[in-house]
């Protein structure tokens, strides 16, 4: 009895338990260099040098961050709700780091390969709003407040016209399984035209308004800037952050760049074909998928780090125009015009 | 068998402890709190019962979504609970009376199922194998196949109810200054200065 336990039960859990750290650590260790990175851009676009000090070209200030923030002391505001002040870094955290057991780096390099992955994602990050609002709310404090309810708007807003790119995604695939999605841009639009599979195939090009539209509505749902008005700092100090400090304050930016990294991973995935190779030539087919999978994540990543280097903060009026006023009827007609024309020509 | 049993109390206790925490928590915004731990563990229990899609879709919509409204209006609020509280004991007979009739339909719905299975079998839609036919794809057989223009009437009547609102808080404000994007992008140095030859010592 209690061996078919193990067996069933036990052992799968196991190894379960093992992949999802496995994945933990690549991922962290992964963030802090990103992070790094986006520091590094930055400062090259403002003619700086960035972190520079500790290791070389300053590769692991992120680590000397990390020690940092762990050995200070976590102030808690006497004001504040206690419980639900610490709690919203770790819902923030946890919930962008859940959201990472459907992604497919590879063929069958999945930790969970459900039915309704993506759905699953669009779930899970609709619900990491509740970390911003929980930390706003608890701080008892003007400044989070309103950054935690600027947040709330924007992402509730933006989340919309996301839904309706992955729906349109969705129905060139006909399925909400990741790995399934990466499949379908084997064929596309340059295999149509008579040319071998190439990166002509993938979503983007076919679905070209749909992919700006999601990269731009991704920058919003992140918080990133141009629309990082929750923590806009030349009017709310830090936003929702205000009040946090030493390992809480860790998380918090943890759980951002998380979700940063997932809108990425999630972009390569509907549009730049996951880890297909960008031309089926031999010697690209024998580079591990995984390999083509981190370099387009970090070339979105990159997008993302000029994004904000170069353009100026969005005002709250303008934001909220572009996300129901342009980026909604867009997307839902193109939801239409594309179901329309898969019927009409057989695709679907 | 006995994991699903372990995970089924486990969400089931969650579900009805926090249910309980709804009403008696002091602070309205823990209870909110609550509310969404409790819709969270409603999904758990959809998704025991291979109701993939109907759990997914229950945290976009009413945690996702509802709920953050709600959390944010109770925010806004500045609500006196124990002003609130005080009279709570007035309307105590009409909650047991709901809560009674609710109460004698689920018995009446979980008995009849019980002592007569075909009988529900009869009136529902048969549902294909979860191994055949996803339960996303099966919805959607029932939602945009079988029952198309009920689901279309559905819509219309939702959209009628948005726009009643809509028009029923709609204020247009004049005398304010708002921003047309489309003319001031279409706005050239022709269309918006003007050069004028001042003459030496007499202004315009």
């Amino acid at each position: 009895m209690d061996e078919t336990f193990f067996s069933t039960y036990g052992w799968p859990a196991l190894v379960m338990i093992g992949q999802s750290l496995l994945l933990l650590v690549c991922l962290l260790v992964f963030i802090a260099f990103i992070l790094l990175a986006d520091r590094k851009v930055w400062a090259a676009v403002q003619l700086r040098r960035g972190p520079n000090v500790v290791g070389p070209f300053g590769l692991f200030q992120s680590f000397a961050d990390l020690l940092k923030f762990v050995f200070k002391e976590p102030i808690i505001p006497s004001g504040a709700n206690k419980g639900v002040f610490l709690l919203a870094p770790l819902v923030g955290v946890t919930l962008s780091l859940a959201t990472w057991a459907v992604i497919p780096f590879d063929e069958n390099w999945v930790i969970a390969n459900i039915n309704v992955g993506i759905l699953y994602i669009f779930a899970i990050s609709s619900l990491e709003v509740y970390g911003v609002i929980m930390a706003g709310w608890a701080s008892n404090s003007k400044y989070p407040f309103l950054g935690a309810l600027r947040s709330a708007a924007q992402m509730v807003s933006y989340e919309v016209s996301i839904g309706f790119v992955i729906v349109t995604v969705l129905l060139c695939v006909g399925s909400l399984n990741l790995t399934d999605i990466v499949f379908a841009q084997k064929d596309g639009l340059g295999t149509m035209m008579g040319l071998p599979n190439s990166f002509l195939d993938w979503h983007w090009l076919s679905l070209f308004p749909m992919f700006v539209i999601f990269f731009i509505s991704g920058l919003a749902e992140t918080n990133r800037p141009p629309f990082d008005l929750p923590e806009a700092e030349s009017e709310l100090v830090a936003g929702y952050m205000v009040e946090y400090s030493s390992a809480p304050y860790m998380m918090l930016m943890l759980g951002e760049y998380a979700a940063i990294l997932m809108i990425c991973s999630l972009t390569t995935i509907l549009f730049l074909g996951g880890w297909l190779p960008p031309f089926d030539i031999w010697i690209l087919n024998w580079v591990p998928g995984i390999v083509w999978f981190m370099l387009k994540v970090v070339m979105i990543f990159f997008c993302f780090a000029m994004v904000k280097a170069i353009v100026p903060r969005y005002r709250y009026d303008q934001l909220m125009r572009l996300g129901w006023k342009v980026f909604l009827p867009i997307s839902l007609a193109m939801v239409v015009i594309t179901a329309f024309v898969l019927k009409l020509m057989g695709w679907a | 068998m006995g994991l699903q049993a372990i995970f089924f109390y486990l969400f089931a206790f969650v579900a009805v402890a926090s249910a309980f925490m709804v009403i008696s928590a002091r602070n309205p915004v823990h209870s909110v709190l609550f509310l969404i731990l409790t819709f969270f563990n409603a999904a758990g229990l959809f998704l025991l019962t291979g109701a993939e899609f109907l759990a997914m879709i229950l945290l976009v919509v009413y945690i996702g979504a509802v709920a953050v409204l709600f959390l944010f209006v109770v925010m806004m609020l500045d609500i006196d609970f124990a002003e609130l509280k005080a009279g709570v004991l007035q309307y105590a007979p009409i909650g047991i009376l709901i809560g009674l009739i609710l109460a004698a339909e689920l018995v009446i719905v979980v008995g009849g199922s019980v002592l007569t299975p075909q009988a529900a079998q009869a009136i529902t839609m048969p549902i294909p194998n979860p191994a055949e036919r996803t339960n996303t794809a099966a919805l959607g057989d029932v939602l945009y196949t079988n029952y198309v223009y009920f689901f279309q009437i559905a819509g219309l009547v939702l959209l009628v109810a948005m726009i009643g609102a809509i028009v029923l808080t709609l204020r247009h404000r004049t005398h304010i200054k708002r921003q047309d994007v489309s003319r001031q992008v279409a706005r050239t140095p022709e269309t918006a200065v003007e050069v004028v030859k001042v003459k030496s010592g007499q202004g315009i």
